[in-house]
C-alpha cells in the first residue's frame, strides 16, 4: 500500500544496521543488544522496570520502591499477574523521597518506611528497588536492609534496579541476584525426585497454574514457580528441584545459571506459548526424566493428545477464517517472538514483521531461520518505524504491548496484547484457543471497514475519511 | 495550616499522618507526567525527557492506557556513565534525532529527578545545542524543571504551561501589545479532558470570543482514526498562537488552588504584557461555571448566549427531578486539588455531602479553596492534603460513603467498601472513554449529575429484593 507518511519516515542511519529483511543479500549480523539511541523514542524501559517485572509476582513479599513516586505510581497493579492467595504484592509501596530527603539522604525514611510497612503487612520478606537516585544521593540501601531484617527477623533484600543503568536486561539480572539470597534458606528434606521449579512464567491470567496442572497430570512435582503466584517459602527451597525449566529466557536465565553452578540444577529452556512449543517443552521433561520415570514420556504424550483433541476443532475453525492475514510482531523478549512466529503459522498467518526489545545476535539468527523470505526483522524499534513498516507490509494484525496498540488502531490494524499487562491467558494449549480467539476477534472485526484507510474502496465514505 | 474557627475538619499534615515514611498507593503521579501532557497540547510539539528512557516509556503507557492514542515522547536515554558525567551529549544526540525524525514545531523538554539531582545545567546545554548544526534551524525548545520530588503531575503540567508561555512570550517592549476585535480570550484550563477542552472552545465561541486556549490537546488526544500515520497527531495551539498570547484583551485560569501560586501562566501574562488576569475555579458544578461565563458576559459584551441560557436551564431542571435521590448522599472525592475543589463544589450544590476531599497534592490551599467555591460545607467534610489511597481507605472506612468520585485507581477501595465508583479525572484505565467524560460547563455538570443520580439508582434498584422497574 502506498503511504505518504510511510515513504516520508526513515530509519535514523544509526539504526540502520539494527534492520534487515529475511533473504535479503546483507547477511551480517543484526546489530543488536546496544543501549538505546538517545531520541529515537525506544519502546524499551529501564533496569527498574526489569526488575520489577521479575519480582512483582512474589504475592507475600513487600516490594517497597525507593525513590520519588513516579517508579511505584506507573507499577501500581498494572499486571495480569495472579496470586492464589496474599494480594499484597498489588500494592504501590513507596518511600515518596522529596526534595529534602535528596539533599538530606533518604537512610532514615527509607528505615522507617520498612519498619512501618512490616508492622503494618507482616510480609514473608522485603525487597527494597533502587530508582535513578538513590545511588547519587549516596544512600547505603544494604546497610539499611541489614538493620531493619535484623530488627524485624525477615529477609531484607535491595534490588539495584537504578533505572539508568541499563534496559530490563540489567534489572532482571539485579532481580535474579536479589531473589537468589533468598535460595538456599528452605528445608528440601521432603523434595520428589522428579521435581522442578518454572523460571520466567509470571501467572499472568493463571498461566502458572495452566502449565503445573500439564505438569501434575504427568507426575512431575512443581516446588517453586518463579516467580508467578510466587511464595517466600517456596523460593527458599527451589535448590531442592531437580531441574530448572527457564521459559520468557530474557529474564531468568541467570538465576537458572545460579542454581546450575551452586546447587548443579541443569535447566532447559522452554516456551509455553503456541502448540509446538507448549509441547516440546513437556516432552523435554520427559526425556529429562526417562531414567527415573521411563513412563513420564508416555504420560505426556496423552496429555498433549487429551488438550489437543479439545483444542484442535475449534483451533480450525479460527484457521479457515484467518488463512493468509498478515501480522506484526513486536514483543520484548526474542523467546516469545519465536512462538509467536510458529503460533501465526498454526493459524495460518505469516509474520512481515517482527521485532523484539531485547534480542541478541543468536536470537536474530535464529528468527531469520524461521522466517518467510521478505519478512522484516527489527532490534529497538520506534513508534514511527514500527508504523513505516505496518504501512509498508499492509499487515492485518499487531501483536505488541500497550504502547504499541495505538500504532495498529490508528491505522486500522487489529491488535493482540501479548505483554504482562493483558488479562487473557495465552500460554498452553488454552492459551493458543485463547490467543486464536483473541486474533480473530480483532482481525475479523467489521470496524475496520469503516476507518478511514481500509475504507478507500467504499465510495461514500471515502469523501468523508479524507485526510485534514 | 487552618484557622482556629475553620468549619471543616483538616486531618494529616505530615505529623498526624499514620505511616508518613511510606506512601501506599499514591494518589499522585510524577511531575514530569504533568509536562509531557501539557506540551502534547502545542501543535507539532514533541514532549522530550531529559533522563532515563524508563520514565519515557512509563509515562507513555500511562497516559496511553488513558487516552488510547499514540503518545510520543523522546529521551536523552541517560546511561550510567551520562548520570556520572552529565548528560550533555545524550541530549544533543537526543534532540538531533527527534528534530530529524519528527519535524517538530516545538520541542517541549522536560527534566526529572535523575537529570536535577546531578545538576544538569539546561540553559547551557540549549545554547551549546543552538550553537551546532542541528541546533541552528532547531524550531523552539521549551524546558521546564520538573523534577519529580517536586510536586506532583499537577504541578508539572503547570510548570509546562508557564514554561511556554515564558519562553514564548519574551517581555513587552512598550507599545507592542495591540487589541483589536480579534484579539483572543486566553484560556489556560488546567488538567481537564479532551472533551472538557471543546466544551470550553464551544462555550467561549458562543459568546463570540476568539479565544487562545493553552493546551489544547482535544484533537491530539481524542483524534479520529487516520487515513495516513500522524508523526505527531494534528490540532494543538499553534506556536504562533501562544507567541501572540499578549495581545489577549484577558486571561482565565482554571484552579482555585492554582490561583495561589505566585508564578503562573496567566501572571506572566499580567506582570509582562498587561493582560488581565481571571484567576477562577475550574468551571465544575453550576455556580463556578457561572462565575464563568459571567466573566465572558462582561468581556464580550454580549448577554449570554440562549443556547447556554437553555443549558443552565434544563441543568437546574434537572437538579429539581433528581434532588431526593442525592439528598445527604455521602461522597468521598479524590485527585488533584482543584478538581477535588470543582466537584465538591458541585455535590454540595445538589446536597450531597462530600464527607472526604482528598488529594495528593500538598499545596496547603485545598481547605481554603474549598471553602471558597463551596461555603455551605461544614464539619461533616474531612479535608486531606498529601494523602495516598491508603490515607483515603482509612478515613473511608469510618466515613461510611455512598459513593466514591475519582479516577480510576479508586476503584481498588471501592471494590472493598461495596459501594459505586463514578468515573472522572485521570486516568480512567479501566473504562474506555476517559478522554470523553465531560467536567465542565454547564453541559459537564449535567453529564456528572445524571450519571450520579443513575449510580444512586441503580444501586438502589439492584440491592431492593424487588427490583421495580418502574422508579
Amino acid at each position: 500500500m502506498t503511504s505518504p507518511v510511510s515513504q516520508s519516515i526513515s530509519v535514523l542511519p544509526a539504526r540502520a544496521a539494527s534492520v534487515t529483511t529475511v533473504g535479503s543479500a546483507d547477511a551480517a549480523p543484526l546489530a543488536c543488544g546496544q543501549a538505546s539511541l538517545a531520541g529515537s523514542v525506544t519502546q524499551r524501559a529501564c533496569a527498574f522496570c526489569g526488575s520489577r517485572v521479575v519480582l512483582y509476582p512474589i504475592a507475600d513479599a513487600l516490594h517497597l520502591v525507593h525513590g520519588p513516586i513516579g517508579c511505584a505510581a506507573y507499577t501500581w497493579d498494572i499486571r495480569g499477574a495472579q496470586s492464589s492467595g496474599s494480594q499484597l504484592f498489588r500494592n504501590s509501596f513507596s518511600t515518596d523521597l522529596r526534595e529534602m530527603d535528596v539533599i538530606y539522604g533518604g537512610e532514615k525514611k527509607l528505615g522507617h518506611a520498612l519498619r512501618e510497612l512490616i508492622a503494618r503487612h507482616n510480609p514473608k520478606a522485603a525487597f527494597v528497588y533502587s530508582t535513578c537516585i538513590v545511588g547519587l544521593i549516596g544512600d547505603d540501601v544494604g546497610a539499611i536492609c541489614k538493620e531493619v531484617a535484623r530488627e524485624t527477623g525477615i529477609p531484607v533484600i535491595p534490588v539495584a534496579s537504578e533505572g539508568f543503568k541499563g534496559t530490563k536486561k540489567t534489572g532482571y539480572r539485579a532481580a535474579c541476584e536479589a531473589v537468589y539470597q533468598l535460595v538456599g534458606t528452605g528445608d528440601i528434606g521432603d523434595i520428589p525426585p522428579v521435581s522442578v521449579n518454572l523460571l520466567g512464567d509470571f501467572n499472568i491470567a493463571g498461566e502458572t497454574w495452566v502449565i503445573q496442572d500439564y505438569l501434575r497430570r504427568m507426575g512431575v512435582h512443581v516446588v517453586a514457580t518463579l516467580t508467578g503466584d510466587g511464595r517466600v517459602d517456596a523460593i527458599r527451597r527451589c535448590h531442592g528441584a531437580k531441574l530448572n525449566l527457564v521459559q520468557c529466557s530474557g529474564s531468568m536465565t541467570s538465576l537458572a545459571k545460579m542454581l546450575e553452578k551452586d546447587h548443579e540444577i541443569p535447566f532447559q529452556r522452554v516456551s509455553f506459548f503456541g502448540i509446538e512449543d507448549m509441547s516440546s517443552a513437556l516432552y523435554a521433561v520427559a526425556k529429562h526424566f526417562a531414567s527415573v520415570d521411563p513412563a513420564m514420556l508416555g504420560r505426556a504424550q496423552q496429555v498433549v493428545r487429551e488438550e489437543l483433541e479439545k483444542l484442535m476443532p475449534e483451533l480450525r475453525r479460527y484457521r479457515q477464517k484467518l488463512a493468509g492475514k498478515k501480522a506484526a510482531i513486536y514483543v520484548g523478549g526474542a523467546f516469545k517472538a519465536f512462538s509467536l512466529v510458529r503460533a501465526l503459522r498454526t493459524l495460518g498467518m505469516s509474520t512481515a514483521l517482527v521485532g523484539t526489545q531485547t534480542g541478541d545476535k543468536d536470537d536474530y539468527q535464529q528468527l531469520r531461520a524461521m522466517c518467510d523470505p521478505g519478512t522484516l526483522i527489527v532490534d529497538d524499534s520506534n513508534p514511527l518505524e514500527l508504523a513505516k513498516f505496518c504501512l509498508e507490509k499492509d499487515v492485518d494484525l499487531f501483536i505488541g504491548g500497550v504502547k504499541e496498540r495505538p500504532i495498529a488502531y490508528k491505522l486500522g490494524i487489529g491488535f493482540c496484547d501479548h505483554n504482562h499487562e493483558r488479562k487473557e491467558a495465552l500460554a498452553g494449549y488454552v492459551g493458543m484457543l485463547n490467543f486464536a480467539r483473541e486474533v480473530h476477534a480483532s482481525v475479523m472485526s467489521p470496524v475496520w471497514k469503516f476507518t478511514p484507510r481500509r475504507a478507500s474502496l467504499n465510495s461514500h465514505l471515502s469523501t468523508l475519511n479524507s485526510p485534514r | 495550616m487552618i484557622a482556629p474557627n475553620e468549619p471543616f475538619t483538616q486531618v494529616g499534615d505530615g505529623e498526624n499522618e499514620p505511616y508518613p515514611n511510606a506512601t501506599t498507593n499514591a494518589c499522585k503521579l510524577c511531575t514530569p507526567l504533568g509536562a509531557c501532557l501539557a506540551f502534547r497540547g502545542v501543535q507539532g510539539a514533541i514532549p522530550f525527557l531529559h533522563g532515563s528512557q524508563g520514565c519515557a516509556t512509563y509515562i507513555r503507557r500511562y497516559l496511553i492506557s488513558h487516552f488510547r492514542e499514540p503518545m510520543d515522547i523522546a529521551a536523552s536515554n541517560f546511561s550510567e556513565s551520562s548520570a556520572v558525567f552529565g548528560g550533555a551529549s545524550n541530549l544533543k544526540t537526543g534532540l538531533a534525532n527527534v528534530l530529524t525524525q519528527y519535524k517538530p514545531a516545538l520541542v517541549g523538554l522536560a527534566t526529572t529527578c535523575l537529570s536535577e539531582t546531578i545538576g544538569e545545567d539546561m540553559p547551557g546545554h540549549l545554547r551549546d545545542f543552538a550553537q551546532t548544526p542541528d541546533g541552528e534551524n532547531a524550531p523552539p525548545i521549551v524546558s521546564v524543571s520538573t523534577a519529580s520530588y517536586r510536586g506532583t503531575h499537577i504541578d508539572g503540567f503547570h510548570a509546562a504551561v508557564r514554561g511556554l508561555v515564558e519562553s514564548l512570550c519574551p517581555s513587552a517592549t512598550p507599545g507592542d501589545r495591540t487589541i483589536t476585535a480579534d484579539s483572543p480570550v486566553a484560556v489556560f484550563p488546567g488538567m481537564v479532558s479532551p472533551a472538557d477542552l471543546r466544551e470550553l472552545k464551544r462555550s467561549v465561541a458562543a459568546f463570540g470570543l476568539p479565544l487562545t486556549l493553552l493546551p489544547d490537546y482535544s484533537d491530539t488526544l481524542d483524534g479520529p482514526s487516520w487515513a495516513d500515520y500522524e508523526k505527531l497527531p494534528s490540532g494543538g495551539t499553534p506556536v504562533d498562537a501562544i507567541r501572540a498570547l499578549c495581545h489577549s484583551r484577558a486571561s482565565f485560569e482554571f484552579g482555585r488552588v492554582l490561583a495561589g501560586a505566585d508564578t503562573t501562566a496567566a501572571t506572566l501574562l499580567a506582570r509582562r504584557h498587561g493582560v488581565l488576569p481571571y484567576r477562577i475555579g475550574v468551571p465544575v458544578g453550576l455556580r463556578e461555571t457561572d462565575r464563568f461565563t459571567e466573566l465572558l458576559t462582561a468581556l464580550s459584551g454580549n448577554p449570554m448566549p440562549v443556547e447556554l441560557v437553555a443549558e443552565r436551564g434544563r441543568l437546574i431542571d434537572s437538579w429539581v427531578d433528581g434532588h431526593k435521590y442525592v439528598f445527604e448522599k455521602r461522597a468521598v472525592v479524590y485527585g488533584e486539588e482543584d478538581l477535588v475543589v470543582g466537584l465538591a463544589a458541585l455535590l454540595a450544590e445538589i446536597g450531597v455531602v462530600p464527607v472526604l476531599c482528598a488529594s495528593g497534592g500538598r499545596s496547603g490551599r485545598l481547605a481554603a479553596a474549598l471553602r471558597a467555591a463551596a461555603p455551605e460545607l461544614d464539619e461533616r467534610t474531612v479535608i486531606r492534603e498529601g494523602a495516598d489511597f491508603a490515607d483515603i481507605a482509612e478515613q473511608a472506612a469510618a466515613l461510611r460513603p455512598d459513593f466514591l468520585i475519582g479516577a480510576s485507581k479508586g476503584y481498588a477501595l471501592a471494590r472493598k467498601l461495596g459501594v459505586p465508583l463514578i468515573r472522572c479525572g485521570f486516568p480512567i484505565h479501566d473504562r474506555i472513554g476517559g478522554q470523553r467524560i465531560l467536567h465542565v460547563g454547564y453541559a459537564g455538570a449535567q453529564a456528572l449529575y445524571d450519571r450520579i443520580v443513575n449510580t444512586l439508582l441503580e444501586r438502589k434498584q439492584g440491592d431492593s429484593p424487588i427490583g421495580y422497574s418502574y422508579l
